[in-house]
């Protein structure tokens, strides 16, 4: 387990308009019409993206009106799951898988890369990165890897990861997926 | 080695389009009504003789599974939840059908269904597979636009929906029943069991929960017939798999192959080799993070499946097969699973939500060789207070792993006390 609270600094407005609801209520036909509460993880998942990538309290309190759920219920959900960011996260969110298949090939050197150009863990610079480590992504096979936003790049090692960094401050285009050229998780010889 | 024409994803790698014509032309959907218009107990009876057993770590056979649900219908909606919340370090196999062969799960599913008496079918899929979610979404759309799934399904005669539902980052709802509570809107906390979801599962209903893998592979086999499933692999342990090879291996990669191929053809044929070759070889975590490791005396003979790998105290568990060659610190490695369950444990139990964070600790100590050699019996004894006495398998989890290191390498974590010792002697001395 671990702990995990909302922010200290809540300076932030939060409301959905028409068009989040006209969007929120098509989340609704998929399920059965009392079970709403169904609903709350893909509801948060949006109301996180409206925010810039993390959840204000009044981001977790509009969903919990919406869904006419106590609040508490939804504000359980936020911390339970770890892909909820409480804290701001800056816009290129870039998470860093360290669990055992990634550390083998090397994901000390990434998280490193990471430090040495973004700064420390959690801490957004002014560029807009921020860095955590995080547990398995599931992409074993193309480790070492990481996650920026909604992204998968893999298959990394110290200077290319520098390299999607650099890239990301200079907003040139980066290839998403494998960095050494592989189309998923088929084999290939490499240097 | 598993011939190509025996091979039930053609597209794994995703050479070519996922998209719904392109399905088609490698045999997607072919003539699914005929295959549901077998009825259940017939599909069912095949997915049995077949041999298949679920793929999603803990082998039991598929279609006994299915016989568990309720034979007439009880006026309550029945559900076949498929578990994409694939999260076990070392394993990325359902990455690969979601993004790849998405409509080899839908026709499974659609199939499943019928099999079970299911009306209703969620897709359970993991938070972080962002794109792999957005590309199922757009099979799926392809697959009701084309009356496959919906209204009259394949022009069955039965109504089948499918629905695409995602997590938010918690290993432990690829537990089935903390999946449901998941799915209901809750923390996904694991259910006692009894009620088992066949009796009452996703909203109190009639439910059957299903690995993305053990789903995708149902329509293959009802086209080639279970006798062409159950003749590949060995007894109890039949049809194709898909390995996932990590670690350190030449060419890591996912790769479809027969059940019980030796380990060693495994990795030499497939994954290009242990990096320096095969006697730099240490040790091997054979199914995902949660089973025990074996050193390379046992992976020099041992056949990957789930009867082999049980024999000598290890798994198949997802088939993702984690390699460690000579340069590892196994201790350490060991300790960032450890780590890993702490951090996944959801709390429920105070065995595990402890007792995880102990034996991390412990764990690190016994990598830095900061502790006295009895602590090792302290450590194994800790493990075996968690397993067994928490309501699912993640204590269980966290536990095999230390077990398998302190069984084979016992004199690994002892020589880094003894160093230890020396090394603050000198310090100090």
């Amino acid at each position: 387990m671990t702990v995990r609270r909302l922010a200290d600094n809540q300076d932030i407005n939060f409301k959905f308009d028409n068009q989040d609801l006209k969007f929120l209520n098509s989340l609704l036909e998929n399920y059965p019409e009392d079970k709403k509460q169904s609903a709350v993880v893909p509801s948060l998942f949006y109301a996180q993206r409206k925010a810039g990538g993390w959840l204000p309290e009044k981001a977790i309190m509009a969903v919990s009106d919406f869904l006419d759920m106590p609040k508490i219920r939804v504000l359980e959900i936020a911390t339970f799951y770890s892909m909820f960011n409480l804290q701001p996260s800056g816009d290129h969110f870039v998470q860093v898988c360290g669990t055992t298949p990634c550390w083998l090939r090397g994901a000390e050197n990434i998280k490193k890369a990471c430090k040495d150009y973004i700064g420390q863990e959690r801490e957004v610079s002014k560029d807009g990165l921020c860095w955590i480590e995080v547990e398995c992504l599931g992409a074993c096979v193309n480790a070492p890897m990481i996650q920026i936003n909604d992204d998968y790049y893999e298959d990394l090692d110290y200077e290319r990861t520098v390299k999607i960094l650099k890239d990301i401050k200079n907003k040139k285009n980066i290839i998403k997926g494998s960095q050494i050229g592989r189309k998923s998780s088929e084999p290939l010889e490499r240097d | 080695m598993l011939d190509n024409k025996d091979k039930i994803f053609n597209n794994l790698y995703g050479f070519e389009p996922w998209s719904l014509v392109n399905a088609k032309l490698r045999g997607d959907w072919d003539n699914t009504k005929d295959i549901l218009l077998k009825g259940r107990e017939k599909i069912t009876e095949e997915v049995i003789s077949s041999g298949l057993r679920g793929r999603g770590g803990a082998g039991f056979s598929t279609g006994v599974k299915w016989t568990f649900m309720p034979k007439e219908p009880t006026g309550k909606t029945h559900y076949l939840v498929v578990n994409a919340d694939e999260s076990e370090p070392g394993t990325c196999k359902d990455r690969e059908i979601l993004r790849n062969e998405p409509h080899k799960l839908l026709e499974g599913c659609v199939i499943a269904c019928a099999a079970m008496g299911a009306q209703v079918c969620y897709i359970y899929i993991r938070g972080e597979f962002i794109n792999e979610r957005h590309v199922l979404e757009s099979a799926l759309k392809e697959a009701y636009d084309d009356g496959l799934v919906g209204k009259n399904a394949c022009g069955s005669g039965l109504d089948i929906e499918i629905f695409i539902h995602h997590g938010a980052g918690a290993y432990i709802c690829g537990e089935e029943t903390a999946l449901l509570e998941s799915l209901e809107g809750k923390k996904g906390m694991p259910r006692l069991k009894p009620p088992f979801p066949a009796a009452a599962g996703l909203y109190g209903c009639p439910t059957t929960v299903n690995n993305v893998e053990s789903i995708a592979v149902v329509p293959t086999i009802l086209r080639r017939g279970s006798n062409w499933f159950s003749s590949i692999g060995r007894e109890n342990n039949t049809g194709t798999k898909i390995f996932c090879i990590s670690g350190h291996v030449n060419t890591p990669c996912n790769v479809e192959e027969e059940m019980g191929i030796p380990l060693k053809d495994l990795i030499e044929k497939h994954a290009g080799g242990v990096i320096g070759g095969w006697n730099n070889l240490l040790a091997v975590i054979p199914g995902g993070s949660s089973v025990p490791m074996i050193p390379k005396e046992i992976c020099d003979e041992v056949l990957m499946d789930f009867d082999s790998l049980q024999a000598v105290k290890s798994g198949l568990g997802t088939a993702a097969v984690i390699v460690m060659d000579k340069s590892t610190d196994l201790i350490k490695a060991i300790s960032r699973i450890s780590y890993f369950y702490k951090h996944e444990s959801c709390g429920q139990c105070t065995p595990c939500r402890e007792g995880t964070g102990w034996l991390w600790e412990m764990m690190e100590k016994m990598a830095k060789g900061e502790a006295k050699k009895e602590d090792i019996d302290t450590l194994l004894s800790l493990t075996k207070r968690i397993e067994g006495h928490t309501i699912c398998a993640l204590g269980d989890a966290a536990a095999w792993p230390i077990q398998g290191l302190i069984r084979h390498f016992r004199h690994h974590i002892e020589d880094r006390i003894d160093q230890y010792q020396k090394e603050s002697n000198q310090n100090y001395g």
